[in-house]
C-alpha cells in the first residue's frame, strides 16, 4: 500500500511542473499568434487562418465523437449550410457583412434542430451514414437554388467584400482576427463546457450511457444539445471559411474530403477525446501537407493509412497515448480517474 | 480412475480485482463433482476459466491429459469439455431443434444424437420447431443441457441449472443425470441448491470468496462444516 | 402512361439497389458491423470486370467468375486479418477504419484508372427490351438485375436457414459470446459472413459496370443508396431490403420523371420520410 501512494505522489509532482510549463508555452504561442498581422506575411496569415478553421472544426467533431459518442461523417452539412446562409444573408438581407457571420451560425443551429430530430432516429454507424445523407440533401438543394448560383455557385459581390474594411491590409487583419477568435473560442468553449456540470454529464455518457441514465442524466437531451451547439459553431466556421474564399459552390461547401475526412484525420491522429489532441493534429496535418504537397492521390492514401494505423495500434491517438503515459494535461478537465 | 480435469493454484482476475486465489481442483473420469458456494464466491468465474472464456495463459489447467491454459474456447470444446451456461443462453433466432444441432458444431463422435436427447427429455419433442426461447424455464434448461450433450463431451459443466426453476422442475431435470452418466460423461455441477448438489455428487467443493473452503464427499461432511464453509461464520471446531 | 413506365423502371432499378444493399444488410445482421467502404468495393468489382473483359479481352463468363472469386477472397481476408481486430463495443474504430479504407480505395482507383467516367459496353444487352403495350418497355438488362437480386437474396436465405453454416451465422448474430462454447470459431464465422457479402458485392459491381457510367468516386453514392434501402426495408430483414430497394428505385424514377435533376434528391426524401414516420423501417426484425 505504501509503495502505491508514493509512486502516485511522485508522478503527480512531476506532471504538475510539466503541466505549468506546457500551459505557459501555449499562452506564449497564443499571444504571439494574436500579434501575427505584425510579423507574418500575407501567405503565412492565410495559412494560419486555414489552420484556425480546421482547429475549430476539429474541436467540434471531437466534441461530438470523442465526448458524446456521436460519430458523424456529415459535418460538411453544417459547414456548407453556414457558408450558404452567410452568403444569402449578406447578399439579400442587407445586414452588415460581419454581422451575417454570427447570424448564419444561429440560423444553422436552428436548422440543426429538426435535422437532429431526424438523425437521432438512427444509432451508431447508421447515425453516421444518416448524417452523410443529410449533407447530401443540403448539397442537392443548394445545387437547385438558382438565386445562389445553383450548381455553379456564387461569388461574394465586391462591394460587400470591400465593406469589411477600407484597405486590403485592413480586411486581412479583420479576417485574421475573426479566424483567431473562432479558434480560441472553440478551445476555450469546449474546455469550459467540459469543466461544467454539462461536462460531467457528458463524461458519464461517454463512459456508460446506461449507467448515466440510471443516475438521472437525461442523455438524450444532453446529446441533442451538443449536436445543435456544435452544428451552430461549425456553421460559424463555415461562414468564415467561405467569406475568406469569397466564393461558394455546392461541391466545395459540402465536400466530404475537406470538411470530414481531413477533420477526422486531424482528431484521430492528434488524439480523440482530448482538447489538446486536435491542436496537435492540426500541426501534424499542416506539416504533412507541406511535405506531401505534390503527391496527389498518394497524399490521401497515406492519410487514410495513418488513420487506420492509429485505430489498429492505439486508438487514443498521439496525445492520448502521451497523456496516459506521462499523466499530462494542458487543459485539465479534472473529472477523470484514469 | 483416470484424472480427467486438474487445476493447480488457479488464479483469475477482472482487471485489478482478484476473483480466484489458488484453486486446486480435480475431476476423475466417471465422477460427478459439485461446487457450492454463495453468490460472488467465484464459482462461475471458475467455469469460465475452464472453458476458455477468461484468460488463463501460464496457469496450470489440464484436461484429458492436455494443458488447456490459454487455449481458445472452441478448441477446448473440441477436446470434449462442454458447458451449460448460466442463464441458459439459448439462441432466439434458432428453433429448439436447431439449438440442439448447433451444439454438435465441434463434430465429436459419440453416443449423443437428437434421438437420444429427445429420449431423456421427451417434453421437447412437441416443441422442436418452436423458437428456442418460446418455452418454459424448465424446458429451456433441458434444451441447454441437450445442446451441450450433442457435442458428446467427456466432461459436462452445468452452471446453476436450478436457477429460477420450481422444485419439481429441478427434480425432473436432475433425473436425467444418471442417464448422462451411463453414457460415459463425467459431470461438474455448480449449484446454489445445496440439497440437490449433495444428492447427486460423488464429491463436493465449497467456494468462498475465491478460495476452496471445504472439500469432501457428501457422506463425510457435516451440516455445520458446510454452513461454515459456505458463509464463513462461526469458529473452527 | 409515362408514370406506369416510371413505376416499372423504378421497380427494376430497385433490384440493383437491393443488390447494393444485401451485403450491407448481411454484415450488419451477423456482426452489427457497417462497412463504410461498402460502395467502394462495389466500384472495385466494376473496375475489375472492366479490366478483365475489355483490357484483357477475357470471356465475360470467365470475367464474372474471376471477379466473384477475387472479391470473395478479399472479403474473407479483409475481415479475418483487419476488420476482426476492430470489432467490439466501441463503434468508432470500425467506422474510422472503413472510412479510411474508402479514401484509400477511391484514390488508388484514381491512380490506376484515372478520373474518367467508364462503362462496360455490352452491345445487344444495352439496347434490348421487351415491350408491354404502347408505353411500357422492360429492358433486358434491368430485368436481369432484378432477377439476380431476387436470386441472390433467395440463395442467402437458403444458406441462413437450411445449412449448418447458416445456423452458426444466425447464432453468432444472437449471442457471439456463447458460440465458441459450441465449437464455433468466431474469427472464421465473421470472415465467412463478409465473404458471402462480398460475393453479392461482386455481382452488384458487375451490374453497375454494365448499367451506368462510373468513376473512382462513385462508391459513396452507392453506399448511401444501399444504406437507404436497408433502413427503409427494416433492419435484419433481407427480403425487406429488396422492398426497400424497390421503394427507393421508384421514388427516384418518379422524381426523375418530374425533373431530371430531382432523381437522387427524391430518393433521399423518400428515405427521410420513412425515417420520420417509421424509424425502424417497414419490416424490421432487429434493433439498431
Amino acid at each position: 500500500m505504501a509503495t502505491i501512494s508514493h509512486t502516485a505522489a511522485r508522478g503527480q509532482k512531476a506532471s504538475a511542473l510539466t503541466q505549468k510549463l506546457m500551459l505557459a508555452l501555449v499562452l506564449i504561442v497564443t499571444v504571439a499568434l494574436a500579434f501575427a498581422p505584425m510579423w507574418a506575411g500575407r501567405a503565412d496569415l492565410r495559412l494560419l487562418m486555414e489552420a484556425f478553421s480546421f482547429l475549430a472544426l476539429a474541436q467540434m467533431w471531437n466534441m461530438l465523437a470523442g465526448y458524446t459518442g456521436l460519430v458523424s461523417v456529415g459535418q460538411q452539412a453544417f459547414v456548407g449550410l453556414g457558408g450558404y446562409l452567410f452568403f444569402a444573408l449578406a447578399i439579400f438581407s442587407g445586414i452588415p457583412v460581419l454581422l451575417a457571420i454570427p447570424a448564419a451560425a444561429i440560423a444553422t443551429a436552428l436548422i440543426a434542430i429538426p435535422t437532429g430530430w431526424v438523425a437521432f432516429r438512427l444509432q451508431g454507424a447508421y447515425f453516421a451514414i444518416g448524417t452523410w445523407v443529410i449533407a447530401e440533401v443540403f448539397r442537392l438543394i443548394a445545387a437547385q437554388a438558382s438565386a445562389l448560383g445553383g450548381g455553379s455557385g456564387i461569388s461574394l459581390p465586391v462591394e460587400l467584400a470591400k465593406s469589411i474594411a477600407a484597405t486590403r491590409d485592413g480586411r486581412d487583419q479583420v479576417m485574421y482576427y475573426i479566424a483567431f477568435a473562432i479558434a480560441v473560442l472553440s478551445v476555450v468553449g469546449v474546455w469550459g463546457l467540459l469543466r461544467s456540470r454539462w461536462g460531467l454529464a457528458l463524461t458519464a455518457i461517454r463512459d456508460s450511457e446506461n449507467a448515466a441514465e440510471s443516475v438521472g442524466v437525461n442523455t438524450r437531451r444532453a446529446k441533442f444539445l451538443i449536436y445543435v451547439l456544435t452544428a451552430g459553431f461549425t456553421g460559424l466556421t463555415g461562414s468564415f471559411i467561405f467569406l475568406q474564399k469569397l466564393r461558394i459552390t455546392p461541391e466545395a461547401a459540402f465536400s466530404v474530403n475537406e470538411w470530414t475526412a481531413f477533420v477526422i484525420f486531424i482528431v484521430v491522429i492528434g488524439g480523440i477525446g482530448t482538447i489538446e489532441g486536435p491542436i496537435l493534429g492540426v500541426i501534424i496535418f499542416f506539416a504533412l501537407r507541406q511535405i506531401a504537397a505534390d503527391w496527389g492521390t498518394w497524399y490521401l492514401i497515406m492519410m487514410g493509412s495513418i488513420a487506420i494505423g492509429v485505430m489498429l495500434i492505439d486508438k487514443r491517438g498521439i496525445w492520448g497515448a502521451l497523456k496516459s503515459r506521462y499523466n499530462l494535461a494542458i487543459f485539465p478537465v479534472g473529472h477523470r480517474l484514469d | 480412475m483416470t484424472r480427467l480435469l486438474e487445476t493447480q493454484a488457479l488464479e483469475a482476475f477482472y482487471g485489478d480485482f482478484q476473483a480466484l486465489f489458488g484453486i486446486d481442483f480435480t475431476v476423475d473420469e466417471g465422477e460427478t463433482v459439485a461446487i457450492i458456494g454463495s453468490n460472488g464466491a467465484g464459482k462461475s468465474t471458475f467455469l469460465r476459466a475452464l472453458t476458455g472464456l477468461r484468460p488463463t495463459k501460464g496457469q496450470s489447467i489440464e484436461f484429458a491429459g492436455q494443458s488447456i491454459a490459454g487455449m481458445a474456447a472452441d478448441r477446448i470444446h473440441k477436446l470434449g469439455l462442454a458447458m451449460v451456461p448460466e442463464g441458459r443462453r439459448l439462441f432466439p433466432s434458432l428453433t429448439v431443434e436447431e439449438n440442439l444441432l448447433i451444439g454438435a458444431s465441434g463434430h465429436r463422435a459419440g453416443p449423443w444424437t437428437l434421438k437420444q436427447v429427445y429420449e431423456i427429455f421427451p417434453d421437447l419433442v412437441s416443441k422442436r420447431r418452436n423458437p428456442g426461447t418460446a418455452l418454459s424455464g424448465g424446458q429451456q434448461q433441458m434444451v441447454a443441457i441437450g445442446r451441450a450433450l450433442m457435442s458428446n463431451p467427456r466432461l459436462l459443466l452445468c452452471d446453476e441449472i436450478s436457477l429460477g426453476l420450481a422444485p419439481k422442475v429441478i427434480k425432473d431435470i436432475y433425473q436425467a443425470v444418471p442417464r448422462i452418466r451411463e453414457n460415459g460423461t463425467s459431470i461438474l455441477v455448480v449449484e446454489q441448491d445445496v440439497g440437490q448438489a449433495l444428492a447427486v455428487a460423488d464429491r463436493i467443493y465449497c467456494f468462498m470468496e475465491g478460495r476452496v473452503s471445504l472439500t469432501g464427499t457428501p457422506q463425510s461432511v457435516t451440516r455445520a462444516q458446510i454452513a461454515r464453509a459456505y458463509f464463513g461464520m462461526g469458529e473452527d471446531a | 402512361m409515362v408514370w406506369i413506365n416510371a413505376l416499372v423502371q423504378g421497380v427494376l432499378l430497385g433490384g440493383l439497389y437491393a443488390l447494393f444493399a444485401a451485403g450491407l444488410s448481411l454484415m450488419f445482421g451477423v456482426m452489427r458491423f457497417v462497412n463504410i467502404a461498402h460502395g467502394d468495393f462495389i466500384v472495385v468489382a466494376a473496375y475489375l470486370m472492366l479490366t478483365f473483359v475489355v483490357t484483357w479481352g477475357l470471356n465475360p463468363i470467365i470475367g464474372v467468375a474471376l471477379v466473384v472469386i477475387l472479391l470473395g477472397i478479399a472479403g474473407y481476408a479483409n475481415q479475418r486479418f483487419v476488420l476482426n481486430r476492430v470489432l467490439g463495443k466501441d463503434i468508432l474504430p470500425p467506422i474510422l477504419v472503413t472510412f479510411g479504407m474508402s479514401i484509400i480505395i477511391q484514390n488508388a482507383l484514381l491512380e490506376v484508372f484515372s478520373a474518367d467516367s467508364q462503362k462496360l459496353q455490352t452491345g445487344w444487352l444495352d439496347t434490348s427490351s421487351i415491350s408491354f403495350g404502347h408505353n411500357v418497355a422492360i429492358g433486358v438488362l434491368p430485368l436481369m438485375m432484378f432477377i439476380a437480386a431476387v436470386a441472390a437474396i433467395g440463395l442467402l436465405q437458403l444458406v441462413f436457414y437450411r445449412t449448418s453454416l447458416g445456423r452458426l451465422l444466425r447464432a453468432t448474430s444472437d449471442d457471439p459470446e456463447i458460440v465458441p462454447l459450441m465449437g464455433g470459431n468466431n474469427a472464421h464465422i465473421f470472415a465467412i459472413a463478409t465473404m458471402l457479402a462480398s460475393l453479392v458485392v461482386a455481382v452488384a459491381g458487375i451490374f453497375l459496370a454494365m448499367k451506368t457510367n462510373f468513376d473512382p468516386t462513385a462508391g459513396p453514392a452507392r453506399l448511401l443508396f444501399a444504406f437507404e434501402a436497408v433502413i427503409i426495408g427494416g433492419l435484419g430483414n433481407i427480403w425487406g431490403t429488396l422492398l426497400g430497394g424497390i421503394i427507393l428505385g421508384v421514388a427516384q424514377t418518379i422524381g426523375a420523371q418530374i425533373d431530371a435533376g430531382y432523381q437522387i434528391l427524391a430518393g433521399h426524401l423518400a428515405f427521410l420520410i420513412v425515417l420520420i414516420v417509421r424509424p425502424t423501417g417497414l419490416f424490421p426484425k432487429m434493433k439498431g
